[in-house]
């Protein structure tokens, strides 16, 4: 069969499809946002159809455009940044560590 | 000495060299300018001024005692998503507004290895998303050329601060256009270097794949010197080759007879605006004129896939790199919950801007279950098609050329409000970050009164010759000598 057809009758998203991609980036979203992005995302996948008239039949994916693959490097251990230095930026910290709210509630 | 903010790189340091002027004398008349300008054009999301006297300081001591490289003591403006220890990096992000990295990018490093003064950090599209500046969470940086216009992005402070003669030259990232793009609407010269040239390590992440740091200049020289700098290998970017770096000045030549440049007929796009058609064939006759050869009749035919497949593939790495952004390690954190849940979901809803947001959800999309084949494999094997066709354009070119974008700068609020339409302007650099090869953007003329870019595209870490194409064309024509008259 080669390669999913994208069909443009699938393009037009619903609110529970904009919510589940929002669920899944753990992005919080409005209800104004949902009508945005639905007729946005929408209007962006629709321009996306072209990908399906490009002949990829037997084509390996690239990944990334230069040559290179599995560098390796000896594992050294080296100076790290000071704790202090590093926990500097957090929103919230104890002692020597992040904080979080509990992940279990 | 007045107006030393006006000199190129190669200007300031022959002055520097012979001792007629020292950094913090330039360093001074720099921020002196950029100071009384950036109200009116707002290139910078900081000024720092006392960084850098201090680095001026020291670069009169550097070059005293006889170390005087081609940077030493030249005033830059770095773009606000390139790591500065102690300076605060904001991205032009709400989520990274109070972010003081606790380390440097490599291409800051290799800037202070030659006492290289930074004068500012530039505004941009937030993240690097965007065609205009228009997506900075803080502010809009105008056109020196037409106040009123766009100066493109994402490099959009980076490059109005060059052509507004507020620094001497400046650092840009191109992940789909974003230094050749503006570069074009302002009027100076924007290079992307092959994908894995200059180190992405302390480049705050957004399409890994296709994210690269390169110069914006007053002129073709400078772009070279500062490549010459920013270039090579380091080990905290795997995907930096350990090729040498050459010295880029020795491309410099004003001799391109036999040159093979191709014009891809695909680039010369519908909608491509009059102006900016007249301009690219002017500049063909130019570079004929030369002694170049070129032909116009050259297919790369699957570059009408090259905007989609950037739109899936951009934003899914995109949703990937920005999931970090939660609100425990640093940046902004929403703090009024007691569910992690909640307050990862309500850092990020607040944090992050729209059109981030909207590539966030657009690359999650592409990379959920069941549209993964459709999406983002099937761009991945586009991929490797556009990537044919640079490998077979190049057997028989040097060069490409290209208008950079279809047309000059654009109104700012014109395509705030259609994200396909500000998508389009980035159609000419697209497909160049999708096959990791290199390109430039010089000037090439005006359409009422704005700046046209012109690209040369090359193959695979062959910046020379894009470098000497350029030059030859640049050493020919008046453009990169014309400055906007900033009222």
């Amino acid at each position: 069969m080669g390669d999913i057809p994208i069909q443009r009758s699938e393009m037009k998203l619903t609110d529970e499809e904009v919510r589940h991609i929002a669920l899944l980036a753990r992005l919080g979203i409005s209800d104004a946002e949902v009508e945005k992005f639905r007729e946005q995302l929408s209007n962006i996948l629709e321009n996306f159809d072209i990908l399906s008239q490009a002949d990829t039949e037997g084509l390996a994916p690239t990944s990334q455009s230069v040559v290179l693959e599995n560098v390796y490097r000896p594992d050294e251990p080296g100076p790290s940044l000071p704790v202090a230095e590093v926990l500097a930026n957090a929103p919230d910290r104890e002692d020597n560590s992040f904080k979080v709210n509990a992940v279990l509630e | 000495m007045s107006d030393l903010h006006r000199l190129t790189i190669h200007e300031a340091h022959a002055l520097l060299k012979e001792k007629k002027i020292s950094s913090v004398e330039l360093t001074r008349a720099t921020l002196k300018y950029l100071e009384s300008t950036d109200g009116k054009i707002r290139a910078c999301m900081r000024i720092t001024a006392d960084h850098a006297l201090e680095s001026a300081k020291a670069a009169d001591k550097a070059i005293a005692e006889g170390r005087c490289s081609p940077l030493t003591g030249v005033p830059a403006i770095i773009k606000d998503n390139m790591c500065t220890r102690d300076i605060t990096t904001t991205c032009s992000s709400k989520m990274l507004e109070n972010f003081v990295p606790p380390y440097n990018a490599h291409v800051i490093e290799r800037l202070n290895s030659v006492n290289a003064v930074m004068v500012g950090k530039a505004n941009m599209d937030e993240f690097a998303m965007g065609s205009s500046t228009e997506n900075s969470a803080f502010f809009t940086t105008r056109n020196p050329w037409k106040t009123d216009c766009v100066p493109g992005g994402s490099s959009g402070g980076s490059a109005a601060a060059v052509a507004a003669d507020a620094c001497i030259y400046a650092l840009g990232s191109d992940t789909g256009g974003s230094i050749r793009q503006p570069a074009g609407f302002c009027g100076v010269v924007g290079l992307k270097p092959t994908y894995g040239r200059v180190s992405r390590y302390g480049l705050v992440a957004f399409a890994s794949s296709l994210d690269q740091i390169g110069p914006l200049a007053k002129d073709v020289t400078d772009a070279a010197l500062v490549m010459n700098v920013i270039a090579g290998h380091d080990k905290r970017d795997s995907t930096t080759v350990q090729m040498e770096v050459p010295d880029y000045t020795k491309a410099l030549k004003t001799d391109i007879k036999g040159l093979r440049v191709g014009v891809p007929r695909e680039y010369l796009v519908e909608g491509m605006q009059p102006g900016v058609s007249q301009a690219i064939e002017a500049a063909i006759r130019q570079l004929e004129k030369l002694g170049a050869k070129v032909d116009r009749n050259v297919s790369l035919p699957n570059t009408r896939y090259g905007l989609a497949a950037y739109y899936i593939l951009a934003p899914s790495e995109a949703s990937a790199n920005l999931a970090r952004y939660d609100g425990v390690k640093y940046g902004y954190s929403y703090h009024e919950t007691t569910s992690m849940w909640e307050a990862m979901q309500k850092t990020k809803q607040h944090g992050f801007g729209a059109e981030v947001k909207r590539r966030i959800m657009l690359g999650t999309y592409a990379l959920s279950a069941g549209y993964y084949d459709a999406y983002y494999l099937k761009a991945q094997k586009v991929r490797t098609l556009i990537k044919r066709d640079f490998d077979r354009a190049f057997e028989a070119y040097d060069v490409l050329l290209t208008p950079t974008s279809p047309t000059v700068a654009f109104k700012i609020g014109e395509k705030a409000d259609d994200p396909v339409q500000m998508y389009l302007s980035d159609v000419c650099t697209l497909p160049i970050n999708i096959a990791g090869v290199p390109a430039i953007s010089i000037p090439a003329g005006f359409v009422d009164g704005l700046p046209v870019g012109m690209q040369f595209i090359g193959k695979h870490f062959a910046e020379e010759t894009l470098l000497r194409a350029a030059y030859a064309y640049e050493q020919s024509t008046p453009w990169h000598k014309q400055k906007p008259a900033i009222a």
